[in-house]
């Protein structure tokens, strides 16, 4: 990216204006730091009177090289006229032909960011002004992310909070029936509305637990104990906790592959990762539908693949699914309950292995995750 | 002919037509439900309501807002009670409704959610 900063050059001698302009018109800085380069635009005032003016207008300086000795209003006048509020988040480098501690103290405490004493040469004038540059774009980075952070930080909050206040609401209308005895006196009329408040529960509960687990991998506070395990083996015992709810629906679950392929990994994490595709895979199959789990390596990685007959995805579907809380609506979703946040703890995991996940789906035909585990990464 | 006793309600989630339903029931109407806007606009043209009940935050944000503006279309006559969420007790807003949202909304009635039932079925009476 390529930044444009405006310097305010003030001083009352038309040469040293016209010398500054001289050395920042053409001058183009490599800032590294910032990943960035900067160019400079000039405006120039003969007083500090008209700095400070130019100062209170629309477009405020990013940089203002302010001679300290002006026929008005000294340098450090101008600093303490506009005080912090006025700088904003200008920078003020201090020109002075009688440089002294004395001067450089009193204009730093007022506030300014940098001194250059008279005379000084173009290469000097674009060293501080270089360095005042890199100040300034990277402070504003930091804050540009920082705000982001706090939108995306809200905006999670947000849908958080919808997703709790729904099954809330649900409970609450259900019970108001009973209370009011809406169905009768009789008990067993109430049972249906009983089972859907648990499973409504059920479902905040495993918010809340996933929640919980993501907060841990994000603070990187969850112990990891990283050991040779063999990866069929986790499968296994993946395929075996969801074998029920694969056969409720007809489904079948098979382990393909490469047998005994170990790794140095965290199995409490491989069998999240696992677990949480296979879930998916059941899920959103149709009944009497397949899961295959297929353990691969090639020369980088060793993968783990999970392929479905289920109800496939579009591709703008596809690149979706990641984001915390989201969820395909569909007619063929609207019943099977879930948080929406399954994929997106799995990708924070896959992350911890600087791996990476891919999708192919065909809609209606089925879906393949294929999670790549890098074995540099171990 | 529209029958005076059926209520159309829209809504995605089943758990918030599920107790509507059993209310509605109790107090002698005939209920219908449709989950989406296709399936709305069906079971009104066959089972011809006297009213909907349609919940503004359907799968996507803006479809309660084209469902309603349809439905107004097509049968001006068809009385609309909208519900929308409310701002939390916390300050952070959750799909409120602002004044300016609410003229768009051509619903005949906008409750607040969590609706009672007593309440909705005053309006339901006077629509009706
Ligand atoms: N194998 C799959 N086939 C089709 N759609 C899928 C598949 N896996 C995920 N999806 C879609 O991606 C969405 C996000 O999946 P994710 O696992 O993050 O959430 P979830 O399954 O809805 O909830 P949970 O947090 O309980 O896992 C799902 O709601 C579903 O629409
Ligand atoms: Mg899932």
């Amino acid at each position: 990216m390529d930044h444009q900063l405006t310097v305010l050059i003030v001083d009352d001698e038309e040469g040293m204006r016209l010398g500054a302009q001289r050395a920042l018109r053409n001058f183009t800085c490599q800032l590294d730091d910032a990943e960035c380069s900067v160019s400079f635009t000039t405006q120039m005032v003969d007083s500090g009177e008209a700095a400070i003016e130019a100062c209170q207008g629309e477009t405020r300086p990013d940089i203002i090289l302010l001679d300290h000795k002006l026929p008005g209003i000294t340098g450090i006048e101008v600093l303490e006229q506009l005080g912090s509020e006025g700088l904003g988040d200008s920078l003020v480098i201090m020109i002075s032909a009688y440089a002294n501690i004395e001067t450089a103290v009193r204009a730093t405490r007022q506030g300014a960011y940098d001194f250059i004493p008279k005379p000084f040469t173009p290469a000097e004038l674009r060293y501080v002004v270089q360095k005042a540059a890199g100040r300034l774009v990277l402070s504003r980075q930091a804050r540009a992310l920082a705000a982001e952070n706090r939108r995306v930080r809200f905006e999670f909050i947000r849908v958080l909070g919808h997703e709790l206040k729904a099954p809330l609401g649900v409970v609450e209308s259900y019970l108001d029936l009973i209370r009011n005895r809406t169905l009768g006196e009789d008990l067993p009329a109430y049972d249906e509305i009983v089972g859907r408040s648990l499973t409504r529960l059920q479902g905040m509960r495993k918010l809340i637990l996933d929640l919980l687990d993501m907060t841990k991998l994000e603070s990187g506070q969850r112990e990891r104990s990283l050991e040779d395990i063999d990866l069929s083996a986790v499968a296994r015992s993946t395929a075996e906790a969801m074998e029920p709810q694969a056969a409720e629906r007809g489904i079948s679950l098979t382990i393909a592959g490469a047998e005994h392929l170990h790794m140095q990994a965290d199995p409490a994490e491989i069998e999240m990762i696992l677990n949480n595709l296979v879930s998916n895979a059941i899920k959103y199959n149709r009944d009497q539908g397949s899961v295959t789990i297929t353990i691969g390596e090639d020369a980088e990685a060793i993968t783990l693949a999970v392929s479905d007959t289920g109800i496939g995805m579009t591709e703008d579907e596809r690149e979706r699914l990641f984001g915390e809380f989201v969820r395909i609506r569909n007619a063929a979703t609207k019943d099977i309950l879930g948080t929406g946040l399954g994929l997106s703890i799995l990708k924070r995991l896959v992350q911890l292995y600087h791996g990476s996940v891919t999708v192919d789906s065909t809609p209606g035909e089925g879906s393949t995750f294929t999670v790549r585990l890098p074995r540099s990464g171990e | 002919m529209t029958d005076a006793k059926t209520i159309l309600i829209v809504d995605d989630d089943p758990d918030f037509r599920l107790p509507l339903r059993l209310q509605l029931e109790a107090a002698g109407y005939t209920v219908v439900e449709a989950c989406d806007r296709d399936e709305a606009h069906a079971t009104i043209a066959a089972q011809r309501p006297a009213a909907v009940i349609q919940d503004l935050m359907m799968d996507q944000p803006d479809t309660g807002f084209t469902l309603c503006y349809e439905m107004k279309r097509h049968h001006p006559d068809l009385p609309i009670i909208m519900v929308t969420g409310v701002a939390s007790e916390t300050g952070i807003e959750f799909e409120t409704v602002t004044e300016e949202e609410r003229s768009w909304i051509k619903a005949d009635v906008i409750l607040a959610k969590p609706i009672r039932f007593e309440q909705l079925k005053r309006e339901l009476d006077r629509l009706l």
